[in-house]
Protein backbone atom coordinates (compact mmCIF):
# COMPACT_ATOMS: atom_id res chain seq x y z
CA UNK A 1 0.00 0.00 0.00
CA UNK A 2 1.08 3.52 -0.58
CA UNK A 3 0.06 6.85 0.80
CA UNK A 4 1.32 8.86 -1.98
CA UNK A 5 -0.79 10.86 -4.46
CA UNK A 6 -0.05 11.40 -7.94
CA UNK A 7 1.12 15.10 -8.37
CA UNK A 8 -1.97 17.03 -9.87
CA UNK A 9 -2.84 20.45 -10.57
CA UNK A 10 -3.57 22.23 -7.05
CA UNK A 11 -5.67 25.31 -6.94
CA UNK A 12 -4.15 25.92 -3.80
CA UNK A 13 -0.98 25.63 -4.62
CA UNK A 14 -1.38 29.43 -6.12
CA UNK A 15 -3.04 31.04 -2.62
CA UNK A 16 0.32 31.26 -1.04
CA UNK A 17 1.59 34.61 -1.62
CA UNK A 18 5.47 33.64 -2.18
CA UNK A 19 3.83 31.14 -5.67
CA UNK A 20 1.71 34.16 -6.46
CA UNK A 21 3.79 36.96 -6.55
CA UNK A 22 5.97 35.03 -8.92
CA UNK A 23 3.15 34.05 -10.89
CA UNK A 24 1.82 37.86 -11.14
CA UNK A 25 5.37 38.98 -12.38
CA UNK A 26 4.92 36.77 -14.93
CA UNK A 27 1.08 37.97 -16.22
CA UNK A 28 1.74 41.53 -15.38
CA UNK A 29 3.76 42.32 -19.39
CA UNK A 30 1.28 40.26 -21.06
CA UNK A 31 -1.70 41.77 -19.82
CA UNK A 32 0.41 45.52 -20.30
CA UNK A 33 1.06 44.49 -24.08
CA UNK A 34 -2.64 43.59 -24.37
CA UNK A 35 -3.70 46.71 -22.73
CA UNK A 36 -1.98 48.62 -25.23
CA UNK A 37 -2.47 46.99 -28.26
CA UNK A 38 -6.43 47.02 -27.65
CA UNK A 39 -6.07 50.62 -26.29
CA UNK A 40 -4.99 51.62 -29.75
CA UNK A 41 -7.11 49.56 -31.81
CA UNK A 42 -9.84 50.92 -29.28
CA UNK A 43 -8.62 54.59 -29.93
CA UNK A 44 -8.30 53.98 -33.69
CA UNK A 45 -11.84 52.90 -34.23
CA UNK A 46 -13.42 55.80 -31.65
CA UNK A 47 -11.87 58.07 -33.88
CA UNK A 48 -11.33 57.22 -37.42
CA UNK A 49 -14.07 54.43 -38.22
CA UNK A 50 -16.95 55.46 -35.69
CA UNK A 51 -19.16 57.89 -37.58
CA UNK A 52 -20.71 60.90 -35.88
CA UNK A 53 -23.74 60.43 -34.23
CA UNK A 54 -26.74 61.57 -35.72
CA UNK A 55 -28.22 63.27 -32.64
CA UNK A 56 -25.29 63.86 -30.80
CA UNK A 57 -22.97 64.84 -33.06
CA UNK A 58 -19.07 64.74 -31.82
CA UNK A 59 -19.64 64.59 -28.19
CA UNK A 60 -20.73 60.75 -28.06
CA UNK A 61 -17.31 60.10 -28.65
CA UNK A 62 -17.19 60.08 -24.98
CA UNK A 63 -18.98 56.86 -24.87
CA UNK A 64 -15.48 55.00 -25.74
CA UNK A 65 -14.10 56.55 -21.86
CA UNK A 66 -17.32 56.26 -20.43
CA UNK A 67 -19.18 53.33 -20.40
CA UNK A 68 -15.51 51.08 -20.22
CA UNK A 69 -14.85 52.81 -16.94
CA UNK A 70 -18.30 52.70 -15.70
CA UNK A 71 -18.75 49.27 -16.35
CA UNK A 72 -14.91 48.44 -14.83
CA UNK A 73 -15.57 50.91 -11.55
CA UNK A 74 -18.94 48.36 -10.67
CA UNK A 75 -16.94 44.85 -12.07
CA UNK A 76 -14.19 45.88 -9.66
CA UNK A 77 -16.39 46.68 -6.89
CA UNK A 78 -17.78 43.32 -7.04
CA UNK A 79 -14.51 41.46 -7.52
CA UNK A 80 -13.22 43.62 -4.59
CA UNK A 81 -16.17 42.43 -2.45
CA UNK A 82 -16.00 38.33 -3.19
CA UNK A 83 -12.14 38.26 -2.27
CA UNK A 84 -12.90 40.36 0.59
CA UNK A 85 -15.59 37.96 1.85
CA UNK A 86 -13.54 35.00 0.90
CA UNK A 87 -10.53 36.39 2.96
CA UNK A 88 -13.21 36.85 5.68
CA UNK A 89 -14.39 33.73 5.23
CA UNK A 90 -11.55 31.53 4.98
CA UNK A 91 -8.54 33.53 6.49
CA UNK A 92 -7.22 33.48 3.37
CA UNK A 93 -4.17 36.01 3.46
CA UNK A 94 -3.96 36.33 -0.23
CA UNK A 95 -7.74 36.79 -0.73
CA UNK A 96 -7.73 39.73 1.26
CA UNK A 97 -4.79 41.44 -0.14
CA UNK A 98 -6.63 41.59 -3.54
CA UNK A 99 -9.09 42.86 -2.23
CA UNK A 100 -6.87 45.43 -1.08
CA UNK A 101 -5.11 46.03 -4.17
CA UNK A 102 -8.41 46.12 -6.20
CA UNK A 103 -9.74 49.15 -4.36
CA UNK A 104 -7.83 52.08 -5.76
CA UNK A 105 -7.92 51.19 -9.26
CA UNK A 106 -11.73 51.13 -8.63
CA UNK A 107 -12.02 54.52 -6.88
CA UNK A 108 -10.07 55.64 -10.30
CA UNK A 109 -12.37 53.90 -12.25
CA UNK A 110 -15.43 55.54 -10.66
CA UNK A 111 -14.02 58.65 -10.75
CA UNK A 112 -13.20 58.55 -14.17
CA UNK A 113 -16.58 57.23 -15.12
CA UNK A 114 -18.14 60.60 -13.07
CA UNK A 115 -15.43 62.94 -14.18
CA UNK A 116 -15.86 61.94 -18.35
CA UNK A 117 -20.13 61.57 -17.35
CA UNK A 118 -19.91 65.17 -16.39
CA UNK A 119 -18.25 66.34 -19.32
CA UNK A 120 -20.38 64.40 -21.57
CA UNK A 121 -23.55 65.64 -19.57
CA UNK A 122 -22.80 70.06 -20.21
CA UNK A 123 -23.50 69.53 -23.94
CA UNK A 124 -26.62 67.29 -23.96
CA UNK A 125 -28.66 67.90 -20.91
CA UNK A 126 -27.45 71.63 -20.09
CA UNK A 127 -25.63 70.22 -16.91
CA UNK A 128 -22.18 69.17 -15.66
CA UNK A 129 -24.23 67.67 -12.54
CA UNK A 130 -28.09 66.14 -11.84
CA UNK A 131 -28.96 64.16 -8.42
CA UNK A 132 -30.07 61.62 -11.32
CA UNK A 133 -30.16 58.09 -9.43
CA UNK A 134 -27.62 56.89 -11.72
CA UNK A 135 -24.99 59.58 -11.00
CA UNK A 136 -25.76 59.33 -7.41
CA UNK A 137 -25.52 55.80 -7.05
CA UNK A 138 -22.25 55.72 -8.93
CA UNK A 139 -21.29 58.72 -6.69
CA UNK A 140 -21.98 56.74 -3.44
CA UNK A 141 -19.75 53.81 -5.56
CA UNK A 142 -16.61 56.59 -5.14
CA UNK A 143 -17.53 56.75 -1.23
CA UNK A 144 -17.77 53.07 -0.80
CA UNK A 145 -14.46 52.24 -2.79
CA UNK A 146 -12.69 55.49 -0.47
CA UNK A 147 -14.10 54.82 2.46
CA UNK A 148 -12.67 51.18 2.08
CA UNK A 149 -9.56 52.46 1.95
CA UNK A 150 -9.61 54.82 4.49
CA UNK A 151 -10.95 52.44 6.85
CA UNK A 152 -7.92 49.86 6.02
CA UNK A 153 -5.80 52.50 6.34
CA UNK A 154 -6.77 53.51 10.10
CA UNK A 155 -6.23 50.02 11.65
CA UNK A 156 -3.04 49.34 12.62
CA UNK A 157 -3.85 45.35 12.88
CA UNK A 158 -3.56 43.95 9.43
CA UNK A 159 -5.89 41.22 10.14
CA UNK A 160 -8.74 43.48 11.85
CA UNK A 161 -8.39 45.93 8.89
CA UNK A 162 -9.02 43.20 6.60
CA UNK A 163 -11.79 41.91 8.65
CA UNK A 164 -13.45 45.74 8.61
CA UNK A 165 -12.92 46.34 5.40
CA UNK A 166 -14.07 43.27 4.54
CA UNK A 167 -17.69 44.10 6.01
CA UNK A 168 -17.65 47.22 4.62
CA UNK A 169 -17.16 46.10 1.17
CA UNK A 170 -19.67 43.14 1.49
CA UNK A 171 -22.31 45.48 2.74
CA UNK A 172 -21.70 47.57 -0.03
CA UNK A 173 -22.67 45.29 -2.72
CA UNK A 174 -25.74 46.51 -2.90
CA UNK A 175 -25.16 49.51 -4.42
CA UNK A 176 -23.82 47.52 -7.24
CA UNK A 177 -27.44 46.51 -8.48
CA UNK A 178 -29.05 50.03 -7.55
CA UNK A 179 -26.72 51.44 -10.06
CA UNK A 180 -27.00 48.55 -12.55
CA UNK A 181 -30.79 48.81 -12.45
CA UNK A 182 -31.37 52.82 -11.64
CA UNK A 183 -32.05 53.26 -15.28
CA UNK A 184 -35.01 51.43 -15.22
CA UNK A 185 -36.19 51.55 -11.92
CA UNK A 186 -36.44 55.40 -12.13
CA UNK A 187 -37.21 57.68 -13.89
CA UNK A 188 -33.88 58.90 -14.80
CA UNK A 189 -32.03 61.90 -17.13
CA UNK A 190 -28.97 59.18 -17.86
CA UNK A 191 -30.00 57.39 -20.72
CA UNK A 192 -30.86 53.59 -20.34
CA UNK A 193 -28.71 51.07 -21.35
CA UNK A 194 -27.38 50.66 -25.24
CA UNK A 195 -26.26 46.90 -24.56
CA UNK A 196 -28.04 44.12 -23.15
CA UNK A 197 -28.91 40.43 -23.20
CA UNK A 198 -31.41 41.06 -26.03
CA UNK A 199 -28.48 43.09 -28.42
CA UNK A 200 -27.61 46.49 -28.67
CA UNK A 201 -29.16 49.58 -29.96
CA UNK A 202 -25.70 50.93 -31.08
CA UNK A 203 -24.17 51.46 -34.59
CA UNK A 204 -22.07 48.46 -35.11
CA UNK A 205 -19.03 50.13 -35.52
CA UNK A 206 -19.63 52.13 -32.17
CA UNK A 207 -20.45 48.96 -30.41
CA UNK A 208 -16.88 47.37 -31.52
CA UNK A 209 -15.28 50.60 -30.23
CA UNK A 210 -16.96 50.38 -27.23
CA UNK A 211 -16.01 46.68 -26.35
CA UNK A 212 -12.73 46.66 -27.70
CA UNK A 213 -11.74 50.13 -25.37
CA UNK A 214 -14.14 48.52 -22.33
CA UNK A 215 -11.72 44.95 -22.78
CA UNK A 216 -8.24 47.44 -23.20
CA UNK A 217 -9.65 48.89 -19.52
CA UNK A 218 -10.41 45.43 -18.26
CA UNK A 219 -6.64 44.36 -19.06
CA UNK A 220 -4.94 47.09 -18.10
CA UNK A 221 -6.99 47.10 -14.85
CA UNK A 222 -5.76 43.63 -14.21
CA UNK A 223 -2.37 44.58 -14.64
CA UNK A 224 -2.49 47.32 -12.16
CA UNK A 225 -3.96 44.85 -9.55
CA UNK A 226 -1.85 42.49 -10.07
CA UNK A 227 1.32 44.87 -9.73
CA UNK A 228 -0.14 46.34 -6.62
CA UNK A 229 -0.94 42.97 -4.64
CA UNK A 230 2.69 42.26 -5.51
CA UNK A 231 3.20 45.13 -3.54
CA UNK A 232 1.20 44.49 -0.73
CA UNK A 233 2.64 40.94 -0.37
CA UNK A 234 6.24 42.55 0.14
CA UNK A 235 5.06 44.87 2.56
CA UNK A 236 3.15 42.35 4.77
CA UNK A 237 5.41 39.24 4.22
CA UNK A 238 8.85 41.41 4.66
CA UNK A 239 9.77 39.66 7.72
CA UNK A 240 9.81 36.36 5.64
CA UNK A 241 13.20 35.05 4.29
CA UNK A 242 12.00 34.44 0.77
CA UNK A 243 11.07 38.47 0.30
CA UNK A 244 14.70 38.91 2.14
CA UNK A 245 16.28 37.05 -0.34
CA UNK A 246 14.48 38.83 -3.38
CA UNK A 247 14.58 42.20 -1.80
CA UNK A 248 18.68 41.86 -2.14
CA UNK A 249 18.33 40.44 -5.53
CA UNK A 250 16.52 43.66 -6.79
CA UNK A 251 18.94 45.49 -5.40
CA UNK A 252 21.38 43.90 -7.50
CA UNK A 253 20.07 44.89 -10.54
CA UNK B 1 -12.85 59.00 -42.41
CA UNK B 2 -14.44 61.79 -40.26
CA UNK B 3 -11.98 64.22 -40.48
CA UNK B 4 -10.63 66.74 -43.26
CA UNK B 5 -7.87 68.12 -41.27
CA UNK B 6 -6.35 68.48 -37.74
CA UNK B 7 -8.49 71.48 -37.02
CA UNK B 8 -11.71 69.70 -37.62
CA UNK B 9 -10.12 66.70 -35.48
CA UNK B 10 -9.47 69.10 -32.62
CA UNK B 11 -12.29 70.69 -32.67
CA UNK B 12 -14.80 67.45 -32.55
CA UNK B 13 -17.58 69.63 -33.76
CA UNK B 14 -17.13 72.32 -31.64
CA UNK B 15 -17.62 69.66 -28.19
CA UNK B 16 -13.70 69.30 -28.56
CA UNK B 17 -13.76 70.62 -24.48
CA UNK B 18 -15.76 67.86 -23.82
CA UNK B 19 -14.45 65.25 -25.57
CA UNK B 20 -10.95 65.83 -25.19
CA UNK B 21 -11.38 66.33 -21.34
CA UNK B 22 -12.28 62.91 -21.09
CA UNK B 23 -9.88 61.39 -22.91
CA UNK B 24 -6.75 63.12 -21.41
CA UNK B 25 -8.41 62.77 -17.79
CA UNK B 26 -7.90 59.05 -18.61
CA UNK B 27 -4.60 59.34 -19.92
CA UNK B 28 -3.76 61.74 -16.26
CA UNK B 29 -5.64 58.99 -14.05
CA UNK B 30 -3.40 56.33 -15.80
CA UNK B 31 0.09 58.34 -15.70
CA UNK B 32 -0.95 58.52 -12.03
CA UNK B 33 -1.62 55.01 -10.97
CA UNK B 34 1.43 53.97 -12.52
CA UNK B 35 3.66 56.20 -10.76
CA UNK B 36 2.36 55.36 -7.93
CA UNK B 37 2.32 52.06 -8.30
CA UNK B 38 6.15 52.27 -9.07
CA UNK B 39 7.01 54.36 -6.17
CA UNK B 40 5.02 51.56 -3.70
CA UNK B 41 7.02 48.62 -4.80
CA UNK B 42 10.55 50.88 -4.49
CA UNK B 43 9.56 52.05 -0.97
CA UNK B 44 8.03 48.40 0.14
CA UNK B 45 11.64 46.95 -1.06
CA UNK B 46 13.42 49.69 0.87
CA UNK B 47 11.28 48.76 3.69
CA UNK B 48 12.17 45.14 3.84
CA UNK B 49 15.93 45.97 3.00
CA UNK B 50 16.25 48.13 6.16
CA UNK B 51 14.62 46.11 8.12
CA UNK B 52 17.09 43.34 7.05
CA UNK B 53 19.63 45.09 8.39
CA UNK B 54 18.35 46.40 11.46
CA UNK B 55 17.19 42.31 12.08
CA UNK B 56 21.29 41.53 11.37
CA UNK B 57 22.82 44.38 13.66
CA UNK B 58 20.58 42.90 16.07
CA UNK B 59 21.20 39.35 16.32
Amino acid sequence: MTTTTAPRFNLYWFASPQTFYALAGRLIPWFMALAVVLTLAGLYIAFLVAPTDATQGESYRIIFVHVPAAWMSMFLYVVMAFWAAVGLAFNTRLSSMLATAIAPTGALMTALALWSGSLWGRPTWGSYWVWDARLTSELILLFLYLGFIALQAAIDDRRRADKAGAVLAIIGVVNVPIIYFSVKWWNTLHQGASVSVKGSSMATTMLWGMLIMALAFWMYSIAAVLFRVRTIILERERRSDWVRELAAQEKLK
Amino acid sequence: MNWGSWDAFWSMGGYGLYVWGSYAMAAIIIAIEIRQLKSRRRAALLEVERERARARSTS
